[in-house]
């Protein structure tokens, strides 16, 4: 199956382990993503303005790219994904955007929101299966005792990105579980790690996620894991993790792992 | 402390303005506290955010402009997520700081200054999205 | 009288301002001008509320003296003054067939906004009227048999008082439950608001007086499986569910209870606080005091090994083979009380509620302080059976909520019964901190108020207002996130124990039951009372009633009032011994009739059969098969003129003659 793939700019510097392990295990899975020729930044952050157009035109532009093509799109990093499939469900429900952004594109043909954006999780869980990925897994990462951290992006709000339960999902768990490992629910897993305050106000985002982690090594959690740059660097930030012995990971490193390819 | 005047003439096309923004409806709101129960930077608010949308009530908008709060807020959108009158505070919030910063020369965060906040680990997307927030 | 012709017509057309209603946007005067200017109207009249007796007599009045022999009516639609104008035409003189409505209310006034357009379509009404009552004939209501028994569906407070109310006015009542025994929520609870009596002291009599009533029948594991017929009439269809134990035989001894291996169902009647065997009684005062076979459960049924039950019973009352069987009844009226459930959790996984059994529903707790219940009456934690030391009740959750997560409604009872937790600790353990998460409180009733009050200022229950964000499992903590939206500050509380209030709704079955019915039920599915006002305990179909928490949340003693209510009105039906039919019924011109028995196929009502006649045709006797209609079960619905091709059968009261004497006056 090929898919049309998104990256974001974090993922081509800072988070580049997230992206090469992701397309090496998609190999591996017998998955072509191909990078979209051209893309622009999305914007890291949805528009919350409900006049805000040009903000939402970047995401538009590869969503329409990628249903021309017939293909669904995919992406990796949680804040993009969390941006493009916000805009897409604009296109579909708000008139006055869809209006102006389409007069503004000058598309061949008019978007009203009908192509598809998906996070590469979803793509294990309902394109592969996680039933598949198990079998395809050489190195199980048994006895290792992992817990996931959603963040917020992937999750909220819950009619919209409509990836899982958001109080309580279990998506990343099974995952966990897929790839041989033993998942462990704690209760601080899809609570904020703090996202862009930490660019200013690092003291609050320490307070935020040195809670997670305390609850993370509460449950004898020993790595974490994580599928957005920002909570990674966040997470890594907080007071307790380096005196403890618990690691941040992203999920696709884990993936490449169990699936031989790292 | 004085006797306020609820919803001031002086205050109504900048409320108008916030509801406009955001397209929600504020009369929604039944104060119930969900948001603030659940807000995970609650700890570093001056103002709760149910507080923020019952001075926008009562049209009291100096106070909700002077606060701490709007900035602290990280749009993780769990109060919008779990409030049972459908009301989008993460948009009202984001709405609020919109008219303040869209004013001409008042940026929260200056592009200036933005180096001197990073380190060498610090992803795009941090940067990006607080420029986002706190500059027009 | 006569039938039919303008000219010799003496018809009075009445014209209703309804106050500003319609006189607001219809000019009423202008119409009753231009009525006296149609064929066959002799007099008209406008007047503030024809309704008033005023009106009335102004109406009666008028067909003495300018000896009207049509009445039209201009008012609001015939659903609320129809029979009102019909009685006051009988009492003057005329038939009450021979009165018109041309609605001009709902039809008119109520959906237009400009006078001048509504005016016109108000005197296009009335031109249709009276053309159409030009027509009308007179007609006599026949009579229906009442059969004078009731069911009362649903062994719950609510359905027991209904069928003992109707038992002891002398009729005959079946009483039909779901589940083994009746009870109902009511069984389940401890103690009840505000009195705080113990609920199964005060329900166990009303279970017995049910159960020994010479007039009441219960049928327990039980269903309704199909109903049909109509009020007075209605033919129901019940299913008991084999018990696989013999009900004559058995003496309710228990000890098959005792002995049953398998015990790994949770059972229902304790909220799934503890287990119960295969074959099981829901709880020690069942009514009957017979035990089932969960046949799910069993392992004889799923293996053929065990049979234990069998073997230790010394009356010989376990009955393997039993097979689930089905009985046909007449009934005259039906009362539906089958109650309310409340809400699963499944959505609102931020309280902990599928990952920590110390945090439980409020019927949990119920069963938990209840002295017949899992723990004998010891307030414990579930997990450890420890004894809590900080105790938080959270309140609506899932109620008064617009989002699709849970109900728009308010559950009307859990204040008080929170309340009514809240001091039922304090007062059996004075060293547990209870605190109350609230938005609201909300207590209508008599003495309620003062019974939350008390819990506040006399036992020291912490009310705090603002809701719970999230509670944290922490070790065997729980960590309640709240806010005191008074204060203005967010709170934390480790507690050893969560109780949420979670919302009431109506049973998963109820929009089923009500299809088999043909009730309706609202958008959260509880059952559509006739009038929200005016008529709470009747449905829209004549002879079904409603009674308790199926029709809208409510408490025990507002239950027990509607449930009397309804028995009320049942007891009205059954008293009668004939019932006035509606005349406006199809009859067959068998002259023009083809006998080809599509009529009788269309009938939802099955009112049309075949009949053979023997005719004369060039000096032979011969066969021909018309059809031919039965006036009590006819229900008037007009569907079988639609489909006769040859308009052979013809609706008295709403001929197609009429109806298109309607349409030719619209359209003039």
């Amino acid at each position: 199956m090929k898919y049309s793939y998104y990256p974001g700019c974090t993922l081509k510097t800072k988070a580049q382990e997230l992206e090469k392990f992701a397309l090496d295990s998609a190999k591996a899975l017998g998955v072509e993503l191909e990078e979209q020729k051209e893309w622009q930044c999305c914007g890291a952050v949805y528009p919350l303005a409900k006049d805000e157009i040009a903000t939402k035109l970047s995401s538009v532009r590869s969503l329409v790219a990628a249903h021309e093509k017939g293909e669904k799109l995919v992406t990796l990093c949680a804040a993009c994904h969390h941006v493009i499939k916000r805009v897409n469900e604009d296109m579909k429900i708000d008139d006055n955007v869809r209006k102006k952004v389409n007069n503004y594109l000058k598309l061949t043909e008019e978007y009203k929101g009908e192509g598809e954006v998906i996070h590469y999780l979803e793509l294990l869980r309902d394109e592969i299966g996680f039933d598949k990925l198990t079998e395809l897994v050489k190195k199980p990462l048994t006895d290792r005792k992992i817990g996931a951290y959603y963040g917020c992006l992937l999750l909220r709000p819950s009619g919209t990105m409509n990836f899982d339960d958001a109080e309580n999902p279990s998506i990343i768990e099974d995952f966990i579980k897929a790839i041989g490992a033993t998942p462990i629910k704690y209760p601080y897993r899809t609570e904020c790690c703090g996202g862009y305050l930490s660019l200013d106000k690092k003291e609050f985002v320490k307070e935020m996620t040195t809670s997670i982690v305390k609850s993370a090594l509460k449950h004898e959690v020993g790595e974490i894991v994580t599928a957005c740059p920002l909570c990674k660097y966040n997470l890594e930030n907080s007071e307790i993790v380096d005196g403890n012995k618990i690691s941040i990971s992203y999920f696709t490193e884990l993936l490449a792992e169990a699936l031989g390819v790292k | 402390m004085s006797r306020v005047k609820i919803n001031p003439d002086s205050k109504k096309k900048e409320l108008d303005q916030i509801l406009e923004i955001s397209g929600e409806n504020i009369r929604d709101c039944m104060q119930c506290g969900k948001c603030s129960a659940g807000c995970p930077a609650s700890n570093s608010m001056d103002i709760l955010p149910h507080q923020v949308i019952r001075l926008l009530q009562l049209g009291q908008l100096d106070k909700v402009a002077s606060s701490q709060t709007i900035w602290n807020c990280a749009s993780c959108f769990t109060c919008a997520s779990r409030c049972p009158r459908n009301v989008d505070l993460a948009k009202l919030m984001e709405a609020i700081r919109l008219t303040l910063i869209r004013v001409k020369g008042n940026s929260r965060l200056k592009a200036d200054d933005v180096p001197g906040k990073l380190d060498n680990k610090i992803p795009q997307q941090a940067i990006v999205s607080g420029f986002r927030k706190y500059n027009k | 009288m006569f039938e039919g012709g303008i000219e010799l017509a003496r018809i009075g057309v009445f014209v209703c301002w309804c106050g500003t209603n319609i006189a607001g946007t219809v000019n009423v005067e202008e119409v009753a001008k231009t009525a006296l200017e149609m064929p066959g109207v002799v007099y008209a009249k406008d007047y503030q509320y024809m309704c008033s007796e005023i009106g009335q007599n102004l109406v009666k009045n008028a067909i003495k003296e300018q000896k009207l022999d049509r009445v039209v009516i201009a008012s609001c639609s015939p659903r609320m003054h129809e029979a009102t104008f019909r009685k006051a035409a009988t009492v003057a003189g005329l038939n009450p067939y021979l009165v018109e409505i041309a609605n001009i209310r709902e039809h008119c006034s109520w959906i237009h906004k400009n006078k001048e357009e509504g005016t016109e379509k108000a005197i296009a009404l009335v031109r249709a009227a009276v053309a159409k009552a030009t027509l009308n004939t007179e007609l006599t209501s026949g009579e229906i048999d009442v059969e004078h028994r009731a069911l009362v569906i649903g062994g719950g407070i609510a359905g027991l008082q209904t069928a003992l109310d109707i038992a002891d006015a002398g009729y005959k009542v079946d009483v039909i439950e779901k589940t083994p025994s009746i009870g109902g929520k009511m069984a389940q609870i401890d103690k009840t608001f505000p009195t705080l009596d113990c609920s199964a002291c005060i329900l166990t009599p009303k279970m017995v007086d049910a159960s020994a009533h010479p007039n009441i029948n219960l049928y327990t594991y039980s269903e309704v499986e199909k109903v049909s017929g109509y009020v007075g009439n209605f033919e129901v269809t019940i299913k008991q569910k084999a018990r696989s134990v013999n009900m004559e035989k058995c003496t309710g001894c228990g000890v098959c209870t005792e002995k049953c291996p398998s015990r790994k169902t949770k059972s229902e009647f304790d909220e799934g606080l503890r287990t119960r065997g295969a074959i099981y009684k829901p709880f020690q005062q069942a009514v009957p005091n017979v035990p089932v076979i969960d046949r799910n459960a069993c392992i004889k049924f799923n293996t053929g090994k065990c049979g234990l039950c069998e073997k230790v019973c010394t009356a010989g009352a376990i009955e393997f083979s039993q097979e689930d069987t089905k009985i046909t009844q007449k009934y005259g009226a039906i009362v539906v009380a089958t109650g309310y459930d409340i809400i699963n959790l499944d959505n609102f996984g931020e309280y902990s509620y599928a990952d920590s059994p110390d945090v439980i529903t409020s019927l949990e707790f119920e069963r938990l302080t209840n002295a017949a219940g899992p723990t004998a009456g010891k307030f414990v934690r579930p997990s450890d059976h420890k004894k809590p030391k900080k105790v938080v009740f959270i309140q609506c959750v899932g109620s008064r909520d617009k989002s699709c997560r849970g109900k728009s409604y308010c559950s009307k009872f859990c204040c008080m019964y929170t309340a009514k937790h809240a001091m039922l600790i304090r007062d059996k353990y004075p060293d547990i901190e209870v605190s109350v998460f609230y938005i609201d409180v909300r207590t209508p009733g008599k003495n309620f108020d003062e019974f939350q009050r008390r819990a506040v200022e006399e036992y020291g229950v912490n009310y705090i207002r603002g809701m719970v964000g999230k509670v944290f499992p922490d070790g065997d903590k729980l960590q309640v996130h709240g806010v005191d939206t008074l204060s203005g500050d967010t709170i934390k509380i480790d507690a050893d124990m969560v109780v949420l209030a979670a919302a009431t709704q109506a049973k998963d079955d109820a929009e089923e039951l009500g299809r088999k019915l043909s009730i309706s039920t609202d958008t959260n599915n509880f059952f559509t009372e006739a009038h929200p006002k005016l008529r709470p305990v009747e449905t829209h179909s004549a002879g079904i009633y409603l009674s308790g928490a199926c029709q809208g949340p409510k408490d025990i003693p507002e239950t027990v009032a509607q449930a009397s209510a309804a028995a009320a009105k049942a007891i009205i039906l059954l008293s009668k011994s004939k019932l006035v039919n509606n005349p406006c019924v199809s009859g067959v011109n068998e002259a023009i009739c083809s006998g080809c028995l599509e009529c009788t196929k269309m009938c939802p009502y099955e009112a049309i059969s075949a009949k053979t006649l023997e005719i004369k045709d060039h000096g032979k006797v011969i066969p021909k098969v018309v059809a031919e209609v039965n006036e009590a079960l006819c229900q008037g619905c007009g569907g079988c003129t639609v489909t006769c091709r040859p308009g052979a059968i013809d609706l008295k009261g709403f001929s197609n003659r009429q109806i298109l004497a309607e349409v030719d006056a619209i359209c003039h």
